[in-house]
């Protein structure tokens, strides 16, 4: 199942979706982390945050919204503390980036940059920090600016993670594909709301938060068909993956990867079910290589 | 046990002890220490997340849990039948144990009095234990071959102390307390406690249980700490309630 992704190789094209993963260690208590195609790091911001106060996580109908609010120990934190246990697992490494500023992400990109890290996951869709975050990823003129910023000060490959609610969302990997971005994630979560009736208030102190989970996963697989069909970039496709099955028609929806959030949380061994789920699916159909397969439901069915 | 996931254990009884609170017995040789928990689910259909419930009691060959029916994954959990199975994940979370040389209290308000009864039982020598109800008592009984004082409080009076069990007395001659129950009544308590050691079991809105999603976390003087990991159980000088 080795997948290339924009020229890094990867085991296979499972990967831990960030903020869903922590930094690996407490999924180590249950499974080699070492099996998996890369893990995403919660997202890492340039100096600590300790996230929102108040609700984080409420349940949907097969979903969930949370509003963390990028609670993480900072960049500098990271490399020194998080990053070399996250070496010895033996898979590779993405560094996922938020921000406020335009500045804050430079710099928290010129210190991964002296690492060994060869991918960072620039996160432009976080809806749950009231400053920057998601604003980046909802217009084209606002992600062109920040993906055309870090592009400069970036010689790790570059994989822009896009919001669901950005203003048109194939239009937005055109923005970042023009900017020069290696590869595209996608999605991160829906702006959604929920209201608690008994007490007349909305249950998230932020008011809106994301949404995650199976309740996504047919939207966000359109959205990973339309990019991967315009551009020519490799895409990672993220939303309510839950089993072998889900991350193969993605694949067959045209993603390169796959990354696995929410069902992290309902049984912290779905990563190695879908792997096995995956390798006995292909030895089954006889299928070699998943290019096999890839974004082989093609264009058009009139 | 070792750390395999979810694994399915059968239901030996589920019982109403009073109405909307359910004794659920499972069959299994279970390890655990007091005061930790396990998330639970049922195969099949069902809400997304499990659901975290403490550790009531653990026998030769079962474990039990007490738990009210609040919403959709209780209620699901009150209509298992012996023979039916549950998914279990755990035991996860810190723990607490009575030790010898402290003069120490349990106090447990309404379903809040679940982890008491095997803290209790595990204890090095009897606490007191104090347990508040709203109305009825429930379960009270089990906990009397455990307990060096047990006394019930009613907020409604029919039953022991009338009014919260917080104020049943000044807490300042044990060495050391453990609270569980509702916030306000561990405010409450946090309040009143100037001259000992108080432990306080939280509950908070859990999605992995297992330290990954960072969705439990309370503010604690040492920054935010995970209600599933580092928690529930935490020292009230710590918290920043
Ligand atoms: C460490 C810990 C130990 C617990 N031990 C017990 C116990 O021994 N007995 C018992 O009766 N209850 C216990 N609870 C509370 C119990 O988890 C909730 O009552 C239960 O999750 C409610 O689920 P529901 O689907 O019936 O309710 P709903 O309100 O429909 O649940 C909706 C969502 O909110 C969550 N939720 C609702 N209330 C709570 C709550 N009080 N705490 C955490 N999450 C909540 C649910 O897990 C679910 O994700 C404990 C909670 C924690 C955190
Ligand atoms: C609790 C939680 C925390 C998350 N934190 C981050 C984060 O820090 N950075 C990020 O880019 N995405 C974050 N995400 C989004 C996920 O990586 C993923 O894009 C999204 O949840 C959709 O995938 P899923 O349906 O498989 O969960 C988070 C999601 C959840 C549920
Ligand atoms: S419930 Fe996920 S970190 Fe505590």
């Amino acid at each position: 199942m080795r997948t290339d992704l924009a020229g890094i190789s990867l085991k296979n094209p499972l990967i831990a979706a960030s903020g869903t993963f922590g930094f690996g260690q407490e999924f180590g208590e249950y499974f080699d982390p070492g099996i998996l195609g890369a893990i995403a790091t919660k997202g890492l911001t340039l100096e600590p945050r300790m996230g929102n106060r108040g609700r984080r996580i409420h349940e949907t109908p097969a979903g969930m919204m949370n509003s963390i609010g990028l609670q993480n120990p900072s960049v500098a934190v990271f490399i020194a503390e998080e990053l070399p246990r996250m070496r010895s697992y033996g898979t590779e490494i993405i560094a996922n980036v938020g921000g406020a500023g335009i500045e804050d992400y430079e710099e928290a990109i010129e210190l991964l940059e002296a690492t060994d890290i060869s991918i960072i996951e620039l996160n432009i869709s976080c809806p749950n920090v009231k400053e920057g975050g998601m604003a980046f990823g909802i217009r084209c003129s606002s992600a062109r600016r920040i993906v055309r910023a870090i592009r400069r000060c970036c010689t790790k490959k570059l994989m822009v993670k896009l919001s669901p609610n950005a203003e048109n969302i194939v239009d937005m990997a055109y923005t970042c594909a023009e900017e020069g971005a290696d590869a595209l994630s996608l999605v991160n979560t829906f702006n959604a709301l929920a209201i608690d009736i008994e007490n007349r208030r909305p249950v998230f102190n932020n008011v809106t938060a994301g949404l995650s989970g199976p309740a996504i996963k047919p939207i966000a697989l359109r959205m990973v068909y339309e990019v991967a069909k315009a551009v020519d970039l490799p895409v990672v496709g993220i939303g309510g993956i839950s089993n072998w099955k889900d991350a193969v028609e993605y694949i067959m929806a045209g993603a390169t990867a796959v990354q696995v959030g929410t069902a992290n949380f309902v049984d912290p061994l779905t990563m190695p079910k879908i792997i096995e789920g995956m390798q006995l699916y292909m030895k089954r159909e006889g299928i070699q290589n998943l290019s096999e397969i890839r974004g082989i439901i093609g264009g058009n069915h009139g | 046990m070792e750390n395999k996931g979810y694994r399915e254990f059968p239901v030996i009884s589920n019982e109403a002890v009073v109405e909307n609170i359910y004794r659920m017995d499972l069959g299994g040789d279970f390890i655990a220490e007091p005061g930790q928990f396990f998330m639970l689910r049922s195969k099949g259909a069902g809400p997304l997340l499990s659901r975290p419930l403490s550790i009531c009691d653990i026998s030769q060959g079962y474990l039990t849990f007490l738990y009210a029916v609040v919403g959709e994954g209780t209620a699901i959990l009150s209509r298992k039948r012996p023979g039916d199975a549950v998914q279990l994940l755990g035991p996860l979370g810190n723990s607490y144990k009575v030790k010898s040389e402290r003069k120490t209290a349990l106090i447990g308000g309404g379903i809040g009095i679940a982890p008491l009864l095997y803290i209790a039982k595990t204890a090095e020598i009897k606490p007191d234990i104090y347990l508040g109800f709203r109305d009825a008592p429930f379960f009270e009984k089990e906990f009397e071959a455990y307990a060096g004082k047990l006394q019930i409080a009613t907020e409604t009076g029919g039953v022991g102390y009338r009014g919260f069990v917080t104020d049943i007395r000044n807490w300042d001659d044990y060495d050391e307390l453990f609270a569980c129950g509702p916030m306000p009544m561990l405010k409450a308590l946090s309040r009143k406690v100037v001259d000992c050691e108080l432990y306080l079991s939280l509950e908070a809105h859990m999605a992995c249980g297992i330290g990954a999603c960072l969705g439990c976390a309370v503010e604690t003087v040492h920054g935010m700490k995970r209600v599933c990991k580092d928690g529930p159980i935490f020292s009230a000088k710590e918290l920043i309630l």
